[in-house]
């Protein structure tokens, strides 16, 4: 080969490297025996959870000969992947989801629906938990994923600081809430502890306050009602904790990594609304006893269309790509991990709570947390808006809640003007 | 210059005794085929997606679409109506964060420029440690930028940073510890870090440029009497005005379009003093999942980008001409 042959050899196959990127379909093998699966970061790293995984994924194997490849992909990277592949039709075949973005994702129609006869692959609609299925696509739609992780929130109250201050039993009332937090404030302890510029919790106390109060954040046709009357109450009532009871430490306006739980296991707040937050207090030192756990309080006297939602439906769906070329194989694997005996031991390891109904009755789930947790969801947890806009409504409205905190912080008063008009500027931007 | 290669290595082939009869003198292809990895490697990576990009800005691109582009409907103008209207909501806070981000920009440049020029002419004659503070001054560019950014975000915490820890308790100068990742605060934290985090690129190109200023003129000003600042006045920034053209544009282009260090710095969700247009943008398309208004914001920005770097271009050429 002549030197100019040789160039002209290297030219092309560079120009040709540079457009191999362009496939099609998932990474799975064709013959059926290979899968990828995405999962969600459940545990204390993504490293533990590929060890809590892997040995599940092996039973897997054993059972059925499919080899399941796994990969564990951060919460902040999860949503651009989920994206990118729905976009490019290349990815995964199984994907774990928050199932706040299920009907997001379900309208982008990259995954597979569960129909009555798709349910019927994995074990049927009835063995799921009714509120979790709630939460995997738009009302009247079939779902666009089935839950495996559930969850909700509670409030979390340090038993040694409620003893000292005289309080005898959790508050079930905002209003003895506010009452019990401002005896425990007291020189470097705070009655709450709220995690200030973390949008995504500031969206979901939103919308569990909302609730109470009545309201909604979008209507019955997916239309965005962020500046009516009850959503100002519901944003200002939690903002409040900090700018009118003073019963939340300013610096908690910063927060968004978790500090909240922190400051919550190191015995510098006397309460934290969280939700599961068992696994991550131990992980923190602080042992099971040392802390009780309630419902969610509720308004004391309840407005007309008050709803007895005392929080959102938490928790993971797992979804399969409609790009799966092992469509068999990918349904036998949502089965797997939606049964009995997957659902107890992840949701056990992972202090979260199982989503079909057989495995909630196991034992592993008795202690006091998953019991009230467990409560909550069957009892008064509602899922959050399954509309396609929700992503808007968590980033604009748990936004403006971070800068009323900042507001607050700073000793700014807060009011219901400014409120509603950060509210109406929000909802002009949703489409 | 592989043309020239080339070139005579076909004359060096005439004069080879008993070699091939000379053959007629052509365009040599070899030098074109040896872009085209290079041609078409651009035209993938930079000219496509921005071609993409501006048909993304014309069209309505939702989640609805997103999986099938040619379902998303054709919307033209619209996007851009929506976000450069001034009246609208989502137009007021692109302007918001427009100007914000040309108040950071211009501050960044500036204290970066200054800070990197200073360094520069005090580290231009030899002394004892010179090297070691030249390496020293350099760490901040090789740090990978976003680990950097997370150090800074535990110095900035209210309660437990050390930057509060040292402002109130070291040295007293406030009372009441201030927020710096939240309210007005925010926009001094993010232009407090972009400097710390490019002032070394100034610093390493105008090091460079001052190398090429002989000696001599120094020399001949001294003999005329000039003192520190006229030499800098009438040798060094003269002499150091290519340099200078181009670092200002780069310190003006990265910094205007830096995603990483507020991002890390805020978050997914800035706060409102500090709502910078690249992760204002971001916010807009990939977390509101509304990729054709984002587009359109995008490409106005490109739009914006070019015109002021052709201004500045021709502004300087001209000077220079005219000098």
């Amino acid at each position: 080969m002549s030197k100019r042959h040789l160039a002209m050899a290297v030219a092309a196959v560079l120009a040709a490297a540079s457009l191999t990127a362009c496939g099609d379909g998932a990474d799975s093998g064709s013959d059926g025996k290979t899968l990828t699966y995405w999962a969600s970061n459940q545990g204390p790293s993504l490293e533990a959870d590929k060890t809590i995984l892997q040995p599940e994924l092996d039973k897997f194997k054993q059972q059925t000969g499919i080899e399941v490849k796994v990969e564990v992909v951060p919460w902040s990277d999860l949503l651009n992947r989920l994206l990118a592949a729905a976009t490019s039709g290349k990815g995964p075949d199984v994907v774990n989801i928050g199932n706040t973005w299920s009907a997001s994702l379900q309208a982008t129609g990259a995954f597979l629906q569960f129909d009555d006869a798709t349910l019927g692959q994995v074990g049927g609609k009835d063995r799921f938990v009714p509120a979790a299925l709630a939460a995997a696509g738009a009302e009247g739609k079939p779902p666009t994923a089935v839950p495996i992780y559930s969850l909700s929130y509670a409030l979390y109250y340090n038993k040694k600081m409620f003893a000292e201050a005289g309080i005898a039993s959790p508050p079930t009332t905002w209003a003895e809430l506010a009452e019990a937090g401002k005896k425990l404030t007291k020189p470097n302890q705070w009655g709450l502890a709220v995690e200030g510029s973390n949008p995504s919790e500031n969206a979901h106390h939103a919308f569990t306050f909302s609730q109470q109060y009545g309201g909604a954040w979008f209507d019955k046709s997916g239309k965005a009602t962020f500046d009516t009357p009850q959503n100002v109450a519901a944003v200002k009532r939690y903002v409040n904790f900090m700018a009118g009871d003073k019963i939340v430490n300013p610096g908690n306006a910063e927060y968004a990594q978790n500090q909240a739980v922190s400051d919550f296991a190191n015995g510098k707040a006397a309460m934290l609304l969280w939700q599961a937050a068992g696994s991550s207090l131990k992980a923190q030192n602080m042992p099971a006893d040392a802390y009780g756990v309630a419902p969610v309080p509720f308004l004391e006297n309840a407005p007309a269309g008050g709803k007895k939602v005392n929080s959102m439906v938490a928790g993971i769906n797992m979804a399969v790509f409609n790009f799966t070329k092992n469509k068999d194989g990918a349904l036998k694997f949502v089965k797997f991990m939606t049964s009995d005996e997957e659902q107890v031991q992840l949701n056990k390891t992972y202090g979260s709570l199982p989503s079909v109904k057989p495995a909630a009755a196991d034992p592993a789930f008795a202690a006091p947390e998953q019991k009230v947790l467990a409560e909550v969801l069957n009892t008064s947890a509602a899922p959050l808006p399954q509309v396609a806009q929700e992503s808007q409504f968590e980033t604009l409205v748990g936004g403006i809640i971070k800068e009323l905190f900042a507001d607050a912080a700073s000793g700014k008063p807060i009011t219901d003007e400014a409120i509603k008009t950060k509210l109406s500027n929000a909802q002009q931007q949703v489409k | 210059m592989s043309s020239s290669v080339v070139e005579r290595s076909a004359g060096q082939r005439r004069t080879l005794p008993g070699g091939p009869p000379p053959r007629r003198r052509r365009r040599p292809s070899l030098p074109y085929l040896l872009l085209i990895p290079a041609l078409v490697l651009e035209l993938g990576v930079h000219i496509v997606p921005m071609l993409v990009g501006i048909w993304m800005s014309l069209l309505e691109l939702t989640q609805f679409h997103i999986r099938d582009w040619s379902t998303a409907p054709f919307v033209g103008w619209e996007n851009y109506r929506v976000t450069l209207d001034v009246d609208s909501a989502a137009g007021k806070e692109l302007l918001h964060s427009f100007w914000v981000t040309i108040v950071y920009t211009v501050i960044s440049v500036a204290l970066s420029w200054v800070i990197g020029v200073t360094a520069a002419v005090f580290t231009q004659r030899p002394f004892r440690g010179r090297a070691f503070l030249r390496a020293l001054f350099l760490t901040p560019y090789a740090l990978p930028a976003f680990a950097a950014v997370i150090i800074w975000t535990f110095m900035f915490q209210r309660d437990n940073g050390l930057i509060n820890h040292v402002l109130v308790e070291q040295l007293h100068l406030v009372d009441e510890p201030p927020f710096w990742l939240i309210g007005p605060n925010s926009i001094v934290a993010v232009i407090v870090v972009t400097v710390w985090k490019l002032w070394p690129f100034a610093f390493l190109c105008l090091m460079a440029g001052l190398q090429n200023v002989p000696t001599e003129l120094y020399e001949a000003a001294a003999i005329d009497g000039a003192g520190f600042w006229r030499r800098l006045r009438s040798v060094t920034l003269p002499m150091l005005r290519p340099v200078n053209r181009v670092v200002l544009l780069v310190l003006f282009l990265w910094t205007f379009n830096d995603f990483t260090t507020p991002y890390v710095l805020f978050g997914g969700s800035a706060p409102r003093e500090a709502d910078l247009v690249s992760v204002h943008i971001y916010k807009s398309s990939f977390v509101t999942w509304n990729f054709g208004t984002g587009s359109a914001m995008s490409v106005a920005l490109l739009a914006f980008l070019l015109v002021v770097t052709a201004v500045y271009l021709l502004i300087t050429n001209r000077r220079r001409f005219d000098a």
